[in-house]
Order: C-alpha cells, then sequence, then structure tokens
C-alpha cells in the first residue's frame, strides 16, 4: 500500500543544506538594513529612573535612540500558545517592548538603531541608565516567602499560578501499619537550548503593513503578538519563516519580533535587522524551567504504593511566557506513570529575578522524570527491590486511560521498551556484576522510563491546515503552517503526501518557508505535535484533491468516478487497471481548457480531538572515577514507541539529538547567576557546558513500533521524548556505581565532590 | 566622542581557487567579508568568539573559525569555504553527499563547518580511530544531532578514500 | 566587525617594536582569539591594534647550537604539537596545548598569545613552568630574557615593557635533557573548555631508572598565575621509586598552592584534584621515564 511513508528517504533539504545554500533569516536580509542593539539591565531588579541618550545619538551612524519611556504601554502575551478567544483561558500579558520596572539582570531598557552593527553597539555603551534598585530573590521557595521582592504587582506572593491534584484520602492512607516512607528533593538546573541559530529577525514597513523575517518556530503566533503588542490589526503584519538553525523551544515564544518591528515603524518603516548575540540567546531569549521536586511515596514491602505526596516549585523567572502549562504537564504525569489510589499533588510557578523561562524540549517533562525516575530508585534502595522489577510492577498498566485527555495505553510498550533496551545494554548481567563494588573506580547502570503525551489537546486548539496545488506536470506544492525546524518534518510530510495523494515523492514540492500572507494557518512546531498533527490534514487535503482530481478525470475520461484511481501519478481505470493518463497530462488539459479551465488545488483544516500517549525509557552505564569526581558514560541507549515510523533513519537521528542533550542535562549544563548581583555567570558557548564531541559514548536508539490507531499514520510523538529520561537513568547508574543517591543534576564534579565527600568515599 | 578614522584595506587572496580582491574595512572579520562581500551562506555567525565552529573555513589547508580571524589577513592566503566543494554540476563532493547519507543533517547551521573540518581530516589521507575523529571534530557544536551521524558520515567518507570498507 | 580604532600591522619585528613606540596605547594581536573576544565583549572596545600575525619569522620550532629549544612566539598550538623537535624533546607540551579548545582554536591560537595574556588557565603555561621555560622579549634596546616565573607579575598582567613584544620561548637542553612528562587538564568537558586545573609533572630518573633524579610540577589555576609546586619537587628528589613516593609527592603539593574560590570551582575542591593530579601526573611521568612505582 503505503510507497514513501515507512522508508528512510533523504531530507527534502539535505542538498540545500549540504552545499550551505538554504538560507537562513540573516541570509535574506539586505545589506542595507539599520542594526538594532537592545540595551539590557545591568540590575537583577528595580526601576529606570532615567536614560541619558545625548552621548549615544551623538555617535556617527546612530540614527534613532528608543528607551522604555518612549516605549507604548501596551502589554502582550508571548508564549507560542494557539489564541484563545475566551480571555480567561489566554496567556499572561506581562511584557512590554522596552522596560522601566527592569525585572531580571538583562531585562530590555533601549534599543539603538545604527546604520551599522559597531555605531549600535558604541551607542548602547554610551547610554547611561540610572536605576532605583529593588531586592531581587532568585531562588523559587525564597520568593514564595513573605517579604520576598514583588515581581509583578498582579501577582502577589510571586505565585503565577498553583494547581493540584487529589486522589483518595492521603492522610488516612499513609496510617496503613508497616508503610515504608521513601521522601527526597530533586533539583533540576536552568538550561539553555542553544540552537546553534541565534534568534535574530528583520522588518519593514511595505503598503502600510510591517513584514517581518524571523527565526521563529511559530510564524502564526507571532504575527498575531507583533499585532498586540504595536497595536496593529493583525492583518497589518507579514510574518515569514526562512530555515531555522534549531529552536527546541526557544522560539516557540515572540522573542524580539514585537520590538524589531517597533523599531522600523519609528524609523519611518526602514529595513530594521534584530539580531541576538550568543549572550543574549543565554540570558535574554527563554530558558528551561529549573524546577524543585518534592516527592513522599508511602511503599509497602511488597514494592506496591499505598500514598504519594508531590510538590513542584516551578521557577517561572521574570516573566510569564509558557507559565504554568511547563510545570503542570510535568505534574501531570506523576499520577499516571506510576498509578497510585492516594495522592497529593501541587504545584507552584513562581515569578523571580531570573530570565523568563518558557517552552524548551520536553516542557517541564525531564524535570518531572528526573525526580520522578530518581524517587523510584530511591524506592527501590529503601525497600530492597531492583529497578526493574518495581517498575514491572507499578508502572501504569496496559488499558489505562486517562479521564481527561483520554489517552489510553493501547500496547505492552513500557516492557517492551524496557525489554529492548536491557538487551541492548546487558542490563540484567551488568546490574548483577556491579553490584557492591569498592575501589577508586566503579561502573553502575540504571534506566529510566518517561511519560510524554502528543500535542496539546484538549487544553487547547489543535488544528492544522494544509493546501496542495497540482502543478501542469502533475507536481504538486503543498503548505502547512506546521514549521520545519530541523526535525524533519518536511520530509515527513513529504512522504505523507506523496502517499496520500498517489503520487510519487519525487513530484512533491514541500513549500517550506512560511509566509502568513500565503500560507493556510498552522499554529507551528511544538509539543512534538508535527507528524501527528499535520497528518491529520494531509491525509483530509488529499483526499479533496484526490476527489477534484478523479472528477477532472471524469470529465476528462468520461469514466464514472467511481471506476478511477490515481496511483503513482496516474488515472488508473480500476477494473482492468488500464493507465488512462498521467496526472500531468490531466492537469495541463484542465488548466488550459478553453471550455472548462481550472486550477486543480485543495485546502482544508482539520480540528484534532485526540492526543495520544508516547512511551519510552532510557538505560545507562557510567564509570565513575571517585578520587578525580568524573563520570564517564560508557553507554547509553535510548527506547522509544512512538508508533509507526514515518521516516526510521530521521527518528533515529532526532532520537540522538534528544539524548545528546539529556546528557548535558544529566551531567553538565546548568546556567549559572551571581548570588549577589543577579548578573549570570557563564552566558556563552565556552562556559556554559553542552556536550562536545568528546563527551558521547555512541549513541543507541531503539524502537518498538505500536502503532497508534487515533493517527491516520499510526504515529506519535518523538520530538521531545528523547530529552526526557536520559538524565535520571544516568543519575541512577552513578547511583548504583556509589551508593550516592545525588539529587540534583547536573551531577557535575563539583556535585560529585561534595556527594563523595559526604558519603566519606573521599577525605581530604 | 572622537569621530572614527575609517580604514580600508585591500586584500588580494584566493576563494575557492580563484584569485580575488576586495577593500574591506579593516575591523571586518573574515566572516564579515565572506558573507558580506562574497554573499557566501555557508559561513555562518553562531557565538562570534570561536566557540561554536559554525563560521569555519579552510585556510591554507588548516580549519579557521573566521569570526575570529581578522579579514586583512586573508591578504596572500588560500581560503576555502563549503561553497568550493561543489563540482561544476552542482554536484556533491563525497563528504557532503555522506552527510545526505548519514542523515547527519538536521536545522544544517552546523553542517558546513563541519564538512569543512572533514575536509582537512580526510585530505590528511590518514586512518583514524574513532575516539581520534572525535577529537579532530570536537571544534564544533552541534544540538541536533548529538554527533552521531556526522562521525558515521565522516568515519564512511574516510574508509571510502582509504579504499577500505565500513 | 570588531570595534577597534585602528590597526597597524607590523612588517617585521623590528617594525613592531617601532609601532609599540608609536602607539604606546596600542594592544598586540597575535592569532586573535583572545584580544579578538575580548574586544567583542567590549574590554577593549575602542582600542587601538598592532597585528603580529602577519609575522612568519615569529613562527615555528628549532633548536639553537646550545640545544636549546627555541618556540617562536607566533607557533600555533597545532604546530606545536606536530613539531618533531617538541615530540622528541618535551613531547608533554606538544600533549598540553592539543588540549586547548577545539582545533581550530589549536590553529589560531599561539603560545606567546597564551603566555602573554598572563591568565592561570593557560593549557602552555603549566608546562612552560615546569620546564623552567625562558621568555624572550624584543624591543628597543635588544634582547631580554627573563625566567617565565618572572614574566609573570600578576594575574592578567605580564612582564612586556615599553616598545617590547615577545618573539620567542626559550627551553634549555639541561631543562628538557632524559625528562619525561605527563599533562593533565581538570575541565568539565573534554573539548572546548578551559582548565579547572592544569597540572604538569615531569620527571628525570636514575640510569637504573629507580630513583628520582629530579621532578618537577608546575599548576595552572592553583594560583593567580601558574606555579610550582616546589616541596614535593625537594621532597621527590633523589629518593627510590615506591608507591608511597606518589602519594607523598602528591599530598605535598598541598604546601605551595593556592587555589581560590569561584564560581567556577571552589578551593576545597580544586586542592582536592591537585593533589589527586599530582599523583597520577607523577606516576604517569614515572612510567614514561620507564620507571615503576
Amino acid at each position: 500500500m503505503s510507497k514513501s511513508v515507512g522508508k528512510s528517504v533523504v531530507r527534502v533539504d539535505a542538498y540545500e543544506k549540504a552545499t550551505g545554500r538554504a538560507k537562513y533569516t540573516d541570509d535574506l536580509c539586505d545589506r542595507s538594513a539599520l542594526v538594532a542593539k537592545i540595551c539590557h539591565a545591568t540590575i537583577a531588579h528595580g526601576f529606570v529612573t532615567s536614560i541619558d541618550t545625548g552621548e549615544a545619538e551623538a555617535i556617527p551612524g546612530v540614527v534613532r535612540v528608543l528607551t522604555c519611556f518612549d516605549a507604548p504601554d501596551r502589554p502582550f502575551p508571548t508564549a507560542g500558545h494557539p489564541w484563545s478567544t475566551d480571555p480567561s483561558h489566554q496567556d499572561v500579558a506581562d511584557r512590554l517592548l522596552l522596560n522601566r520596572h527592569v525585572r531580571y539582570y538583562g531585562d530590555e531598557v533601549a534599543v539603538v538603531i545604527a546604520e551599522d552593527e559597531i555605531a549600535a553597539v558604541q551607542g548602547v555603551r554610551a547610554l547611561k541608565v540610572t536605576y532605583e534598585e529593588l531586592p531581587f530573590v532568585l531562588d523559587v521557595q525564597k520568593a514564595m516567602e513573605p517579604g520576598a521582592p514583588q515581581i509583578h504587582e498582579e501577582f502577589p506572593g510571586n505565585i503565577l499560578a498553583h494547581t493540584d491534584i487529589r486522589r483518595g484520602d492521603y492522610q488516612s492512607a499513609i496510617q496503613e501499619p508497616g508503610l515504608i516512607k521513601v521522601e527526597g528533593w530533586y533539583d533540576t538546573p536552568t538550561v539553555q537550548h542553544c540552537h546553534i541559530e541565534n534568534h535574530g529577525c528583520f522588518a519593514y514597513m511595505e503598503a502600510g503593513r510591517v513584514v517581518v523575517v524571523s527565526s521563529t518556530q511559530i510564524p502564526h503566533i507571532v504575527r498575531r503578538v507583533v499585532g498586540q503588542a504595536l497595536g496593529l490589526p493583525w492583518g497589518k503584519v507579514r510574518l515569514i519563516k526562512p530555515y531555522i538553525g534549531g529552536g527546541f523551544g526557544n522560539k516557540q515564544d515572540a522573542l524580539y519580533e514585537p520590538l524589531c518591528a517597533w523599531c522600523s515603524t519609528m524609523v519611518g518603516g526602514r529595513l530594521v535587522k534584530l539580531e541576538c548575540t550568543r549572550e543574549e540567546t543565554f540570558v535574554s531569549n527563554r530558558v528551561r524551567h529549573a524546577i524543585r521536586t518534592h516527592i513522599i511515596s508511602w511503599v509497602r514491602k511488597d514494592g506496591t504504593l499505598a500514598a504519594r505526596k508531590f510538590e513542584a516549585f516551578s521557577n517561572q523567572g521574570a516573566y510569564a511566557s509558557h507559565g504554568h502549562g511547563v510545570v503542570a504537564k510535568g505534574m501531570g504525569a506523576f499520577p499516571q506513570l506510576y498509578p497510585c489510589p492516594n495522592l497529593e499533588c501541587d504545584c507552584w510557578s513562581v515569578f523571580t529575578n531570573r530570565p523568563a523561562a518558557g517552552a524548551m524540549r520536553g516542557y517541564g517533562i525531564p524535570q518531572a522524570m528526573f525526580a520522578g525516575e530518581c524517587h523510584i530508585d530511591d524506592i527501590c534502595a529503601a525497600i530492597g527491590m531492583t529497578p526493574l522489577e518495581f517498575r514491572r510492577k507499578n508502572l501504569m498498566p496496559v488499558g489505562y486511560t486517562d479521564a481527561f485527555s483520554k489517552n489510553e495505553l493501547y500496547s505492552d510498550t513500557f516492557n517492551q521498551c524496557m525489554d529492548k533496551g536491557m538487551a541492548a545494554i546487558d542490563y540484567a548481567r551488568k546490574y548483577q556484576v556491579y553490584q557492591n563494588q569498592t575501589g577508586p573506580v566503579r561502573r553502575g547502570v540504571g534506566m529510566a522510563v518517561f511519560w510524554y503525551n502528543t500535542a496539546v489537546w484538549p487544553i487547547s486548539l489543535e488544528s492544522s491546515s494544509c493546501r496542495m496545488v497540482v502543478n501542469q506536470d502533475g507536481s504538486l506544492q503543498f503548505q502547512t503552517g506546521e514549521t520545519e525546524i530541523g526535525q524533519g518534518c518536511d520530509t515527513a510530510y513529504s512522504q505523507m503526501v506523496a502517499d496520500a495523494v498517489g503520487v510519487p515523492l519525487s513530484d512533491v514540492h514541500v513549500v517550506s518557508t512560511q509566509d502568513t500572507d500565503v500560507t493556510p494557518y498552522g499554529t507551528g512546531a511544538y509539543a512534538s505535535r508535527q507528524t501527528y498533527i499535520g497528518g491529520f490534514s494531509i491525509v483530509q487535503t488529499a483526499k479533496a484533491l484526490r476527489e477534484r482530481i478523479l472528477a477532472i478525470a471524469h470529465e476528462q475520461t468520461r469514466m464514472p468516478v467511481s471506476n478511477l484511481d490515481l496511483v503513482d501519478g496516474q488515472i488508473v481505470r480500476k477494473s482492468d487497471g488500464r493507465i488512462l493518463k498521467s496526472l500531468g497530462d490531466l492537469a495541463t488539459e484542465s488548466l488550459y481548457s478553453l471550455e472548462h479551465s481550472q486550477h486543480i488545488t485543495a485546502e482544508t483544516t482539520a480540528q484534532i480531538k485526540s492526543n495520544a500517549y508516547s512511551f519510552g525509557c532510557s538505560f545507562a552505564e557510567v564509570e565513575v572515577d571517585i578520587p578525580m569526581c568524573k563520570v564517564k558514560l560508557l553507554n547509553i541507549v535510548n527506547v522509544h514507541d512512538c508508533g509507526t515510523l514515518i521516516n526510521p533513519a530521521l527518528a533515529e537521528a532526532q532520537v540522538h539529538g534528544g539524548m545528546s542533550m539529556a546528557i548535558g542535562y544529566g551531567l553538565s549544563e546548568e546556567l549559572k547567576f551571581d548570588e549577589k548581583t543577579g548578573k549570570p555567570l557563564n552566558n556563552n558557548l565556552l562556559d556554559y557546558k553542552l556536550s562536545t564531541f568528546m563527551d558521547h559514548p555512541t549513541l543507541q536508539a531503539e524502537f518498538v513500533e505500536n502503532a497508534e490507531p487515533t493517527s491516520p499514520y499510526g504515529t506519535k510523538a518523538l520530538g521531545e521524548p528523547p530529552a526526557c529520561s536520559g538524565a535520571p537513568a544516568i543519575r541512577n547508574a552513578i547511583f548504583q556505581a556509589t551508593g550516592v543517591a545525588f539529587d540534583r543534576c547536573p551531577i557535575t564534579p563539583h556535585v560529585l565532590y561534595r556527594g563523595f565527600k559526604e558519603a566519606g568515599l573521599i577525605t581530604d | 566622542m572622537e569621530k572614527h578614522i575609517m580604514q580600508y584595506q585591500t586584500v588580494h587572496f584566493n576563494l575557492n581557487g580563484k584569485d580575488v580582491e576586495r577593500t574591506v574595512d579593516v575591523r571586518a572579520s573574515l566572516t564579515d567579508m565572506l558573507r558580506g562581500d562574497f554573499r557566501m551562506t555557508s559561513v555562518k555567525k553562531g557565538c562570534e568568539v570561536g566557540e561554536c565552529g559554525a563560521c569555519n573555513v579552510l585556510i591554507d589547508g588548516e580549519a579557521f573559525n573566521s569570526c575570529i580571524y581578522l579579514a586583512v589577513w586573508a591578504e596572500g592566503k588560500h581560503i576555502r569555504t563549503l561553497e568550493g566543494l561543489l563540482g561544476p554540476n552542482g554536484e556533491l563532493s563525497d563528504i557532503q553527499q555522506a552527510f545526505v547519507e548519514e542523515a547527519a543533517i538536521q536545522c544544517g547551521f552546523c553542517t558546513p563547518g563541519f564538512i569543512l573540518t572533514a575536509v582537512e581530516i580526510l585530505e590528511s589521507g590518514k586512518e583514524y580511530s574513532d575516539a581520534e575523529l572525535r577529537k579532530l571534530l570536537s571544534g564544533h557544536l552541534c544540538r541536533c544531532t548529538g554527533y552521531e551521524n556526522i562521525l558515521r558520515a565522516v568515519k564512511k567518507t574516510m574508509y571510502r578514500r582509504l579504499g577500505k570498507s565500513f | 566587525m570588531y570595534d577597534m580604532k585602528a590597526l597597524y600591522q607590523a612588517k617585521s619585528v623590528a617594525d613592531a617594536v617601532a609601532l609599540r613606540l608609536a602607539h604606546p596605547q596600542a594592544q598586540i594581536i597575535a592569532g586573535g582569539s583572545d584580544v579578538l573576544v575580548q574586544m567583542r565583549e567590549g574590554k577593549r572596545a575602542g582600542a587601538e591594534l598592532i597585528s603580529i600575525y602577519g609575522l612568519d619569522e615569529l613562527r615555528g620550532v628549532s633548536m639553537e647550537a646550545d640545544g636549546t629549544l627555541r618556540i617562536g612566539s607566533l607557533t600555533s598550538f597545532s604546530h606545536i604539537t606536530r613539531d618533531p623537535l617538541i615530540q622528541q624533546y618535551v613531547n608533554v607540551l606538544g600533549e598540553a596545548v592539543d588540549q586547548v579548545g577545539g582545533p581550530q582554536i589549536r590553529n589560531i591560537g599561539t603560545i606567546g598569545g597564551n603566555t602573554c595574556n598572563g591568565v592561570t588557565s593557560a593549557d602552555s603555561a603549566s608546562t612552560l613552568f615546569a620546564y623552567d621555560a625562558v621568555v624572550e622579549l624584543t624591543g628597543p634596546d635588544g634582547v631580554r630574557r627573563l625566567p617565565i616565573q618572572e614574566f609573570y607579575i600578576k594575574a592578567g598582567k605580564v612582564d612586556i615593557r615599553e616598545g617590547e613584544l615577545q618573539t620567542a620561548i626559550l627551553i634549555s637542553r639541561e631543562s628538557y635533557e632524559n625528562t619525561f612528562g605527563h599533562y593533565i587538564k581538570y575541565a568539565m568537558r573534554n573539548a572546548m573548555d578551559i582548565a579547572t586545573l592544569g597540572t604538569s609533572v615531569n620527571v628525570r630518573l636514575s640510569a637504573d631508572k629507580r630513583t628520582v633524579e629530579r621532578a618537577r610540577v608546575a599548576f595552572g589555576v592553583a594560583g593567580p598565575v601558574p606555579l610550582r609546586a616546589e616541596t614535593a619537587e625537594r621532597l621527590a628528589a633523589g629518593k627510590t621509586l615506591s608507591p608511597d613516593l606518589a602519594d607523598d609527592f602528591a599530598a605535598a603539593v598541598r604546601e605551595d598552592i593556592n587555589p581560590r574560590d569561584s564560581w567556577r570551582a571552589a578551593r576545597d575542591f580544586r586542592m582536592h584534584i591537585a593533589v589527586e593530579s599530582a599523583r597520577r601526573a607523577f606516576v604517569e611521568a614515572v612510567h614514561l621515564a620507564g620507571g615503576e612505582l
């Protein structure tokens, strides 16, 4: 049946990228552009009292200086969420283009527009900003204390949101005699996406409208946000998204597009470019929420769970961005992954004077899995059960259905994934061999599972639109609002389109660029939704296109539609299989017909009211050099059930990238801040320890393919899941090797040193 | 504020096999010149301080981050960018083809830099172990691939050029 | 684009000296991997630069008539590592600078720039300290030579006087002959990193490989500038090889090092790593020298 889906076809953009010809935002910007550079606050909290622009304005080449005193008082939201027509579901509008109220070290207070980069940078340096400083707070729980500095007037106690989940009766359940109480606090760090292309954009006015070209994952959403920020009708804004050099959620926010667009409008609509430096990307874009999680489990000796308590404190940073959705998603996993009848779960998103936290690959799940899966191994140690046995006994059973999302676990996914991962890493044998080691250098194996659900229904809108246009030669273009950000959706979609329409893959041309003037509405790349959600609109639009084509074939061949088919680009008579004509001949005749000329196109919107679980696991093997406080990752394998694979090679590559991110999360990455000033300490790629080529073992990706029944292609989330379980698997491997149960990541040499010293493994 | 004394200088060098000259602002980096004056989009800006490797080019056969190399230093040098690897009819070189075949490309932003370092490695004509290759490629950061398929692509090409099976 | 006020390109060492005298405020730029980065950060914004990048006479490694190894200040790290003289006589230096940053940085970064920065974390510096390297400076009054320990004045400050530039680094035959060394770079990742601690040890054993004739150990990031741990060196000199010797040698480095607390690493952590690194580097150096512990 299917000819293209399921094959490891080469990426449709591979040639352009292998030659360096693929055009990214800056490649498209005309050299005449003015350059905008932002003046960032050098205090963590306070008010700008004045900005002396005189010296900056005198610099040759400086065109315009705009300060927080010039910016309109028109708050806007930035999160890459679908708009809600219900005001109570809209994202918090707490951003201004430039800020008098400085809420973190790096907040935008002014912008200098100049004829070249040097003049702009000199202009920023020449600004004299005075502040009224206020106390600041960086720690999430300190921000909740009475008397803590207040960051947003509208949110007393700095609490952006608090939600809870209650099941059964926790307080009564814990009275059961003989229960073993296992309690832990788990900390995850502030990390950054570190896509290699920094965010950048340029803007100009054309025919009374603002055009913005941006490195974004969400062009249609950013268009709306630019409209909101500038007070323009949304139709006055045109957003264009070319190839982008990675996003990982950072570009699932409106970043500097509103400011850049505003700058253009303030210099008569001239072309203005605003490119982030790497240092700005680290601090003044978005980061992953640092979340502190407190878990108490009441466990019976047989390894069953009597009652559990979960509290998560999510460091939101200075602005709401994606807000509470992130920690809430993480908490949502807790009752489902290891079902337990008696639960008390609470989570808080709390403002602090740190960079704003937004979406990042995994959206709360890497944090929740680090806490949750470390805790499972802590339970195992407390009750004397193996990590594998406990998981087999307690993980979500087949047939489990979540009342809210209606997601169901249709297959024995967890056991299948764990079996495959164990085999890949020789887990069972190594687990035995590595028990009870002594000596300075020890090995360990660890495992962790993850929970993920695909897309955002039923929390938000899920829809996808698709347009297909047939050319005279029978090839076709298609467009969706869902964006290629490196993950390969253009290729996966092309494969789907080829099969759904009935044409060879070589006749399918994806329009990779989204342009809100011509691209059908779609919300963009996030929530690992692309192949799942896009599949619906592709199938539906292909069906409409086929109907159109077969109706024309009927006109041209006089055969009834019921006896016609489109197979591999040919109009076929079903009854005898004879090829009547090619789609190219049909399209040419149709377009140039003197009797009934029509161009062949179809366009539909699919609304999706389903969601799908996407599960899997990681296994890691480490060697710990205790005196040197070093962990060497020897082996790591991820196993995923993301349903039927659309393109196995690209799926594998996607998993590698997520595993790499998980390794950094587990062992090395953390954005640090000076406790005394709130200043970021390591916002560059030298001091922020992203894994290099030499920090990885061979990355192994395995799959279990249980076709997802709700998807037309049997597919579900794979974009984010690979980043979710690697870090706790590494931590649990270190635990097995050394007996030290680390309660935070990244588990750097500094953390190892403290842990080993406390455990008496090293003495100075 | 003191007015900047603009200085321009004409630089003569060989770019992808062709002798060229340009008059450039002495303040320009080689990245600025290659992107701005020669419109070479393969030379990417990822950090501008020599930490990510996206702007990598070959100068007299060695890999350099062009962001921290002054344009005027190009005088008399032989500089190669990814644009120089392509055949006359747009044919991919073997290493580019291997990146395509091994799914070593995702967002594509680190790709040109990696390929040029791979060219330097391959042109040595030596056979390297995995660990050696990892070290030789370690001046480039990638967030998409976990480096796994990049290693495969370089290895595959190395063995092919050495006439060995992979 | 770099925010520089002017760029003066030296055509010879003499020209560089003249430019230094004519523009005393100007900063010398060798490979640029540090100076340009600082300029972009704003630390040196608006500065004048004297580029010595084009002075090929300052590149390369050679041996002088008395056996002194001469490393031209503009020799890049990768060329030092690949140099046959380095490999034969002070291989540890080649190994140490092969751990600077990544390959592209090692192609542009120079040993002169690495030392003139005056930073304690320079991967070349601890080995140069451990080999009693001599710094050659050329100025208006000719050539001045001084021990590298004296070249470093304090963190970020080295002894380069008006009109001078560093033209070579020298290692005497007496210093390197019959020695075997090992460098351990302790960092947070395996590439593209600066040292949390750098430890360079070299030993000279007796002819029967049983006794330490001379041991030297130097550290980077164990103090504001690179330093030698002379207590440990004295302790090992003349001692018979034994496993305890390595432990004693390592423990003794505590007497001379003085790492600080910073956000990059805590003092006690650096102390711990220094001892462990000294032990391992000593063991490895002894093994390279043909000795057994």
